[in-house]
C-alpha cells in the first residue's frame, strides 16, 4: 500500500555540460499535495520533465507507478509554464482542451461525443466555458492557465503537475485557484512547482526545495536548510503566521 | 482574353495552378505554424542539385529533384532533432551545397544546356499533360496524409511536448512532414521556380492565419488565396507578356501588402 507512485533515485542531469540536478532523491505518495519550490533556474521544470520522460536522466532511476516514465507519463496531467506557447497559433480554447483527449492510431476518427462532454465539463469546472470559441491568443494569462489545466484534467490524470501556475493570476484568482486544487486533491495527487514561497498555502501537505540538490520536508513549511540552499545565503524572513505560517518556529528561542 | 482558355497549354497551366494551390495551402500552413520556412527554403535550393543530377545522368527531372530534395529533407530532419542549436547552420550549408553542386553538375554535362531559367523562375505555361498526373498524385497523397493525421499534426504543431505525453509519434510525424514538404517543393518549382517557392508557401498562410480560428480553416483559406494568386498572376502574365512565376509572386505580395489594410477596415474582433 505504501509504495510511492513516483520514485526518483540518485538522479543527476546536466544540460550543456552544466549540472542542473545532482543526486536527487524523491518519493511522492498517493494523495500528496507537494510544493516544489526553489529559485528560477534551480531545476524544478527539469525535474518535472525528467519524471514525465520528456528528458532522459544522465544518472539515476525514475519510476512512475513502478514503470519507466515513457510508459506511465500518460497517467500524469501536465500543465506547463505558458511562456513558450505560440500565441498566434490559430486554435480555439475548446480545441486546445480536446487535445487532452487525443488518442493516436485512431486516424480519421474525430473526437467522440464523450470527448466533447468531458471537455465541456472541464471548461465549466474552470469557469471558462463561455470562452470556449475564443482564439487561444486572445486569452489573458490567467484564462490561458485555466485552459491548460482543463486540458490536463480531461486526460483523467492520477497525478497533476503544475509548473508555475500562479505566475499570471491575481490575488483573488489565486484564492479560487487553491480552492479548486484542494478539491482536485481529494482524488488526484498534485505536484506544484513555483519559485515563490507564497504557494505554501494551507492546502500544501509537503515541500521539496530544488536548487541542484533537493531537500524534502513532509509539512508545508520551509526549513532553514531550504532557505540556505535556495537563496545561497542565510535569509532572515519574519514569519507573519497569517494566513498561514510558512516558516517553522525558530529552533532556538 | 477568354479565348485563351481554348488553348491546351492554358488549360494545363490552370490545372497545374489549382493542384499547386491546394498543396501550397495545406503544406504552407504546416510550414508557417511549425516555423519551418528557412528549412523549406533549404530543401527548395538543394533541389537544384537534383536538376544537375538529372541532367548529367539522363534521369527524368522529377526523379533527380525528388531524390535530392527528399535526401536533403531527411538530413535536415535528423539535424534539427539531434543538434537543435546548430540546425540553422546545417540547413544553410545544405542550401548552398545543393545549389553549388547543381551548377557544377550542369557545367560538367556535355552539350547545350536546357533553359535553366525555367527551373529558377518556373514554367507553368509549358507543363505537359503527363506532369499533371504526377502533380495530382502528389496533391492527393498530401491531402490524404494530412487529413488522416490531422489531429496529430495539430497537437505536434501547437505543443509538441504535450503531444509526446499523449503518445503522439512526434518524431515520425516530423519526418513525414519534411518528406511532404520535399514533395511539394518539387511540384511548386514547376510553377514558380525554386527561388520563389518560399513566397508561395508562406504568403497565403501568413494572411490566412490572421482571420482564422483553427488550423483546418487556415488551410482552406490558404488554398483559396493560393489558387487566386496563381490564376490572377497567370492572367496578368498572359495580358502583359510577363514571366509567369514572377508575376504570380508579385500578385501574392500585393495580397500580403493589402491584407493589413483590409484588416484595419474590418470590425474589431471581440476583445480578450
Amino acid at each position: 500500500m505504501n509504495e510511492p507512485i513516483i520514485d526518483v533515485r540518485d538522479l543527476s542531469f546536466a544540460f550543456n555540460g552544466e549540472t542542473v540536478l545532482k543526486n536527487v532523491n524523491l518519493k511522492i505518495f498517493q494523495g500528496e499535495f507537494m510544493a516544489l519550490i526553489g529559485p528560477n533556474g534551480g531545476g524544478k521544470t527539469t525535474l518535472l520533465k525528467l519524471i514525465l520522460g520528456l528528458l532522459k536522466p544522465d544518472r539515476g532511476k525514475i519510476r512512475v507507478f513502478g514503470q519507466a516514465p515513457r510508459h506511465a507519463a500518460h497517467r500524469i496531467g501536465y500543465v506547463p509554464q505558458n511562456v513558450h506557447i505560440n500565441k498566434s497559433f490559430p486554435i480555439s480554447v475548446l480545441d486546445v482542451v480536446l487535445m487532452g483527449r487525443l488518442r493516436t492510431g485512431r486516424g480519421w476518427a474525430r473526437h467522440t461525443r464523450n470527448d466533447h462532454r468531458m471537455a465541456g465539463e472541464a471548461l465549466g469546472q474552470l469557469q471558462i466555458w463561455n470562452l470556449r470559441h475564443r482564439r487561444i491568443g486572445d486569452l489573458s494569462g490567467g484564462q490561458l492557465q485555466k485552459a491548460f489545466i482543463a486540458r490536463a484534467l480531461v486526460t483523467e490524470p492520477e497525478i497533476l503537475f503544475l509548473d508555475e501556475p500562479t505566475a499570471s493570476v491575481d490575488a483573488k484568482g489565486q484564492a479560487d485557484f487553491y480552492g479548486l486544487l484542494k478539491k482536485l486533491n481529494e482524488t488526484i495527487t498534485i505536484v506544484l512547482a513555483s519559485h515563490d514561497v507564497m504557494v505554501l498555502s494551507s492546502y500544501v501537505k509537503s515541500v521539496a526545495c530544488v536548487n541542484r540538490d533537493l531537500l524534502y520536508h513532509d509539512a508545508a513549511e520551509v526549513t532553514a536548510d531550504m532557505l540556505d540552499m535556495a537563496y545561497a545565503c542565510p535569509v532572515d524572513i519574519i514569519a507573519h503566521g497569517l494566513p498561514h505560517r510558512v516558516l517553522p518556529d525558530h529552533e532556538e528561542g | 482574353m477568354w479565348e485563351i482558355m481554348h488553348f491546351e497549354f492554358m488549360q494545363n497551366a490552370l490545372m497545374a495552378g489549382l493542384l499547386v494551390g491546394i498543396t501550397c495551402g495545406i503544406i504552407g500552413t504546416l510550414v508557417v505554424v511549425n516555423r519551418l520556412v528557412f528549412l523549406s527554403g533549404g530543401i527548395a535550393h538543394a533541389a537544384y542539385g537534383g536538376i544537375g543530377v538529372a541532367l548529367i545522368s539522363g534521369l527524368p527531372y522529377i526523379a533527380g529533384t525528388l531524390g535530392v530534395s527528399l535526401a536533403a529533407a531527411f538530413v535536415m530532419a535528423v539535424a534539427t532533432l539531434k543538434a537543435k542549436h546548430r540546425a540553422d547552420t546545417i540547413i544553410g550549408v545544405i542550401w548552398a551545397v545543393g545549389m553549388a553542386s547543381g551548377i557544377i553538375l550542369i557545367d560538367l554535362t556535355p552539350g547545350y544546356n536546357v533553359d535553366l531559367m525555367s527551373y529558377l523562375f518556373g514554367s507553368i505555361l509549358t507543363v505537359p499533360r503527363a506532369d499533371l498526373w504526377q502533380m495530382l498524385a502528389i496533391c492527393v497523397s498530401v491531402l490524404v496524409i494530412v487529413i488522416y493525421y490531422y489531429y496529430d499534426f495539430l497537437a505536434m504543431s501547437y505543443d509538441d511536448e504535450f503531444a509526446r505525453l499523449r503518445n503522439v509519434p512526434v518524431k515520425w510525424l516530423y519526418f513525414l512532414l519534411l518528406g511532404m514538404i520535399a514533395l511539394s517543393v518539387v511540384m511548386i518549382i514547376r510553377v514558380v521556380g525554386l527561388i520563389l517557392v518560399i513566397a508561395l508557401l508562406t504568403i497565403p498562410p501568413y494572411i490566412a492565419e490572421k482571420y482564422t480560428r483553427s488550423l483546418h480553416m487556415m488551410m482552406v483559406v490558404s488554398i483559396v488565396l493560393s489558387c487566386l494568386f496563381i490564376a490572377i498572376g497567370l492572367g496578368f502574365s498572359y495580358l502583359f507578356n510577363l514571366t509567369s512565376g514572377a508575376t504570380i509572386i508579385l500578385v501574392a505580395a500585393l495580397g500580403f501588402i493589402i491584407s493589413p489594410i483590409v484588416e484595419g477596415l474590418m470590425p474589431k474582433r471581440h476583445p480578450g
